[in-house]
């Protein structure tokens, strides 16, 4: 079926249609903030993203890093805080006419049958029963979902929850098929099995969309379905690299091209913003400061548990201390999302440095993995408060003051960096880390932090 | 299921604003608005001292299907006004600024002595009529059910899941089409959870209002309450008796025709994907859903679903503009403000001089201090009702096959309503001498004891089994298993029925620190028999200063007490 695999620049899809290349969708100079504690925290800086005809782009990027709210912004859900979306050329203002997206979650009606879900967008356009009727079935059938259109959502497995997700959305034959994480609240073959029929409609032309847009943080998943894929960074989310994929459809992992692509994506991923992104205005560029000038605002704590760090530390030591990113993801059948804030920890940590997709481990960090218990806690106490600047923020306030404090005190300083949920989950990821470490301790009835009896004074 | 409380349950922001006092204060000035449009006609409920009631027990039936008509049409009116001013909350800021601390406090507000205020409106409205009598006592069983129940539905809207919020904007949905397939559907079991306990409290209601006197004018509505007044008027223990039975066939009667049914019907609406392994059954669903009425049903409605959603396309898109449009809405608040602020301020010190003219402003000391009687009978129940029901509650709890037979016996109990039984009550104080101050405790613990019963046993099976065989295995039994498992356990459902016990204690004691049996008249101090009091001699002054405090005290006692132990259970005990 494929014709060529040449390096092209952009969308190679068999059967190209008449308008292809169009622009459909377009942002530019995309931002959008959420309010913090002293003004606005950036979630989205400066994007300028195209959707074209004919094409399928991925936007992938880890937890945080704004890519559900891009494409809601797209979609017109939400309001850009500055910067244009338009559709066709035209300035959104309310919701996106020429988009239907499929959720993570799937978002049925639970108290619809299939069909009756299916034919929602029709009946919103004032559709005639009989007309709806028609076009939805045939719509279920294109999705493999005969015999299913008078079940009940929960009568359904998840796979098939989410082909009615997707005959909801093709249903109304949007220009743009937006995807919202559609794999992954499936299981590893339904997803697998679900994404190659999806790519089998798409390239044999019977799909009534010409574009999709899909938002993921499984790198594979993107080589896999995508023409173009568009990496965000974190905090705020930018544009931090765009890859396109010359291969044809079905695409096959074994491919020599398409490992190296793999391994190129992750080596961006992993690139602790080292690779790109600008100094924010008004914050000093912070990646050539060491430990010692890392503070709390620039140093985000990754959202990773003790227990993880150290397994993965102790797999890499048996590995002999050295392992490939991207394989080690799939031997652990774990989605980047999973494996890269562990990552993240080991490095900021100094137990291991991400070199070239590669993970390696250093002494210290062969060290931990090998200690026993206690020997353990030690290792991680010293890394910690050299390294991890809100933990060692926590540990001074305490010896400086009678030795306890409550978390709101916290709470209030890292709000002048962070939105309320990340302030939330830095915290967490402090209170476990300075408990192992037994650095303090922490009472979650009054919500207070207090030096641990026996810690360093 | 957890079992939805019927009233007061707090809402999460416990900080009181100034909005909130705004509103309070609004609140005031409307029931005093009421009270003096219906100042002529002088209203006090007394079913001690009707007249006319045939009291043959063969015009039960009759009286009963009245009785029921009457539950009914409140509930019909109170579903109404729920979803209509949940939804205009949810929907309009402006409107929510205002409605929900209106709704927060009118459900703090003694719905019995709000009663009279509101007949004399209704009187005056339709002078000397039955239909007057008859809105009077549907106004009555409405306002003990529709605060509640719309706040409930607001809360399932503001909740509604945001993937549900996004898939009706992201596919354009009419605003008719978001409401009828998206936020009534997801609020739907809520509502008729609220519904059928909302249901249950008014009972109570209906009893209370079907004999009212006017001007003097003693009127009595046919119904099973004002029949049980006369006969409790006339001493007569054996048509009370009656008048019990009937009430009995009733509750259950509409629990199992009724509610069952429709609560199992509602499983459907369920926001879950998958099936649930503990649903609600109902002989009569399965019966009906056995027959072709269904079927039929749906083809015939069918058509005006449709022609409702051609219908509703007038209203719109669901749709928000991406822009703000902020200028405008700031200056139409501060007209809004400023205009309602005026009326607020003229309408408070027309009360207050009124409140000076007729009586001195000193009138607000007397209800306070006997407020605090109340309070201590109200906090002593909730305690000893705790002490004697959280044991039983738990052993219940503990045994599935016990705990299938007594669920819906207490949710019948609760639902009956305690009034009826006073007079029998009162006949044994009457006999054996008991002081009403320590009887009028009874009498409030007679309807309230049940919620405390009914969460405990919904707690203690929401127990984990694993929970209970891990104490097992460790030997963990006597007073530790209490104070490590069952205790901490229980514990959000225990302050949940407290709650609700406790806001039903608080209505109660209008109608239990005075009570009359065959011309005996017993009397205890307290604000309740304050507030009955004042009703009966008209005394407007008094009424408006009695329920103000005791709204205050149900406000203030919400605030410091029950919302905090909310808040400990929901962060520190929930399993």
């Amino acid at each position: 079926m494929a014709s060529d695999a040449g390096p092209a620049p952009a969308h190679h899809r068999p059967r190209p249609r008449p308008a292809d290349g169009e622009v459909l969708l377009a942002a530019h100079g995309l931002s959008k903030s959420y309010a913090g504690a002293d003004g606005e925290l950036p979630v989205l800086a400066g994007i300028d993203l195209e959707v074209r005809a004919g094409e399928i782009v991925a936007l992938l990027g880890r937890s945080g890093s704004g890519k559900s709210t891009l494409l809601r912004c797209l979609a017109g859900l939400i309001p850009a805080g500055s910067g244009t979306v338009t559709y066709r050329g035209r300035t959104l203002d309310g919701a996106n006419p020429g988009t239907a997206m499929v959720f993570q979650t799937f978002a049925l009606l639970p108290w619809l049958t299939v069909q009756q879900n299916v034919e929602l967008g029709l009946e919103a356009r004032g559709v005639p029963a009989r007309a709806r009727a028609a076009a939805a079935l045939q719509a279920i059938d294109l999705i493999g979902l005969d015999g299913f259109k008078s079940a009940y959502p929960k009568e359904l497995s998840g796979g098939m929850r989410q082909r009615v997700g997707f005959a909801r959305a093709l249903v109304v034959e949007p220009d743009v098929l937006m995807m919202d994480e559609p794999f992954s609240a499936l299981d590893v073959l339904t997803a697998e099995n679900l994404r190659g029929e999806l790519m089998e409609l798409w390239t044999s032309g019977q799909f009534p969309t010409r574009a999709f847009l899909l938002v993921t943080h499984d790198i594979e998943e993107a080589v896999l379905m995508a023409d173009r894929i568009v990496v965000l960074g974190s905090r705020p989310g930018s544009l931090k690299a765009a890859f396109d994929v010359p291969m044809a459809h079905p695409r096959d992992r074994g491919a020599p091209g398409f490992g190296a692509l793999v391994d190129a994506v992750y080596r961006v991923m992993t690139g602790r913003e080292k690779a790109a992104a600008p100094a924010l205005p008004g914050r000093p560029g912070h990646e050539a400061g060491g430990p010692a000038r890392r503070t709390v605002a620039t140093t985000p704590l990754p959202r990773a548990g003790v227990d993880g760090l150290s397994g993965l530390a102790g797999i890499l030591a048996r590995h002999g201390d050295r392992c490939d990113l991207a394989d080690l993801a799939e031997d652990l059948g774990l989605a980047t999302d999973d494996l890269l804030p562990l990552v993240d920890a080991l490095d900021l940590l100094g137990f291991a440095v991400v070199h070239d997709g590669d993970l390696l481990l250093t002494p210290m960090g062969r060290g931990f993995a090998e200690a026993d218990v206690q020997e353990a806690k030690k290792i991680f106490a010293l890394a910690v408060l050299d390294t991890a600047p809100l933990v060692r923020l926590i540990l001074t306030s305490l010896q400086r003051g009678d030795g306890r404090l409550r978390a709101g005190f916290f709470r209030d300083l890292l709000a002048h960096h962070y939105t309320g949920e990340e302030v939330v989950r830095q915290l967490e990821t402090a209170t476990d880390w300075g408990r192992y470490a037994e650095l303090y301790s922490y009472d979650a009835g009054p919500e207070q932090y207090a030096l641990d009896e026996g810690s360093a004074g | 299921m957890t079992f939805p409380s019927r009233s007061t349950v707090p809402r999460a922001s416990s900080r009181p604003s100034w909005a909130d006092v705004a509103v309070a204060a609004a609140v005031l000035v409307g029931m005093y608005l009421l009270l003096r449009v219906g100042e002529e006609a002088t209203v006090s409920f007394d079913p001690a001292h009707v007249t006319k009631v045939d009291t043959s027990p063969a015009e039960l039936p009759y009286y009963a299907a009245r009785s029921l008509l009457r539950m009914f049409a409140a509930l019909a009116v109170s579903v109404t006004f729920a979803v209509g001013c949940a939804y205009a909350a949810a929907h309009s800021r402006r409107l929510e600024r205002v409605l929900i601390p209106a709704l927060d406090i009118l459900q703090s507000v003694p719905v019995l002595g709000f009663l009279t205020v509101a007949v004399a409106g209704f009187v005056s409205l339709f002078p000397g009529s039955t239909p007057a009598l008859e809105c009077a006592s549907i106004f009555a069983i409405f306002t003990s059910q529709a605060w509640n129940m719309a706040f409930g539905f607001y809360h399932s809207l503001i909740t509604l899941p945001r993937e549900l919020d996004e898939v009706s904007r992201s596919f354009r949905f009419t605003r008719w089409m978001r409401f009828w397939k998206v936020e009534l559907p997801a609020g739907a079991i809520g509502l008729v959870w609220n519904g059928m306990m909302s249901f249950g409290g008014g009972w109570f209601f209906l009893v209370a209002s079907e004999a009212i006197s006017v001007s003097g004018h003693k009127h009595a509505l046919p119904g099973v309450g004002s029949f049980a007044g006369t006969a409790i008027a006339d001493g007569d223990l054996g048509k009370v008796g009656w008048a019990v039975v009937t009430m009995a066939v009733m509750v259950v009667g509409v629990n199992f025709f009724f509610w069952r049914p429709l609560t199992a019907w509602t499983e459907r609406f369920k926001n879950e994907q998958s099936g649930a392994a503990d649903v609600q059954r109902s002989l009569v669903l399965d019966v009906v859903r056995r027959s072709s009425w269904p079927a039929l049903l749906g083809r015939l409605l069918r058509p005006i679903a449709e022609l409702l959603g051609r219908a509703g396309r007038v209203l719109g898109v669901d749709d928000r503009p991406l822009t703000a449009r902020r200028r405008r809405g700031r200056a139409v608040d501060l007209v809004l403000g400023v205009v309602a602020g005026g009326l607020l301020a003229w309408g408070l010190a027309d009360l207050l001089g009124y409140l000076r003219h007729r009586t001195g402003l000193g009138v607000l000391g007397e209800p306070f201090l006997l407020g605090l009687a109340t309070l201590a009978r109200v906090l002593v129940l909730v305690a000893v009702a705790m002490l004697v029901w959280v044991p039983v509650g738990v052993r219940i709890g503990f045994s599935p096959r016990l705990a299938r037979i007594a669920q819906p016996v207490v949710q019948v109990l609760a639902s009956f309503p305690a009034n009826f039984l006073f007079p029998l009550a009162t006949w044994l104080f009457l006999r054996t001498g008991v002081s009403l101050n320590v009887g009028g405790m009874l009498l409030m613990a007679l309807g309230a004891q049940w919620y405390i019963l009914f969460n405990t046993i919904a707690g203690a099976s929401a127990i984990p089994t694993d929970l209970r065989e891990a104490m097992d295995d460790l030997g963990v039994r006597g007073p530790q298993r209490w104070r490590r498992l069952i205790i901490p356990g229980v514990f959000p459902y225990c302050v949940t029925g407290a709650i609700t016990a406790s806001g039903g204690a608080w209505n109660a004691s209008i109608v239990s620190e005075t009570v009359t049996f065959g011309g005996t008249t017993l009397s205890a101090d307290g604000l309740g028999a304050y507030i009955s009091r004042a009703t009966a001699e008209g005394d407007h002054p008094r009424l408006i200063a009695g329920v103000a405090v005791m709204a205050v005290y149900v406000v203030g006692l919400n605030r410091l007490l029950w919302r905090r132990l909310h808040r400990l259970a929901r962060t520190r005990y929930s399993l």
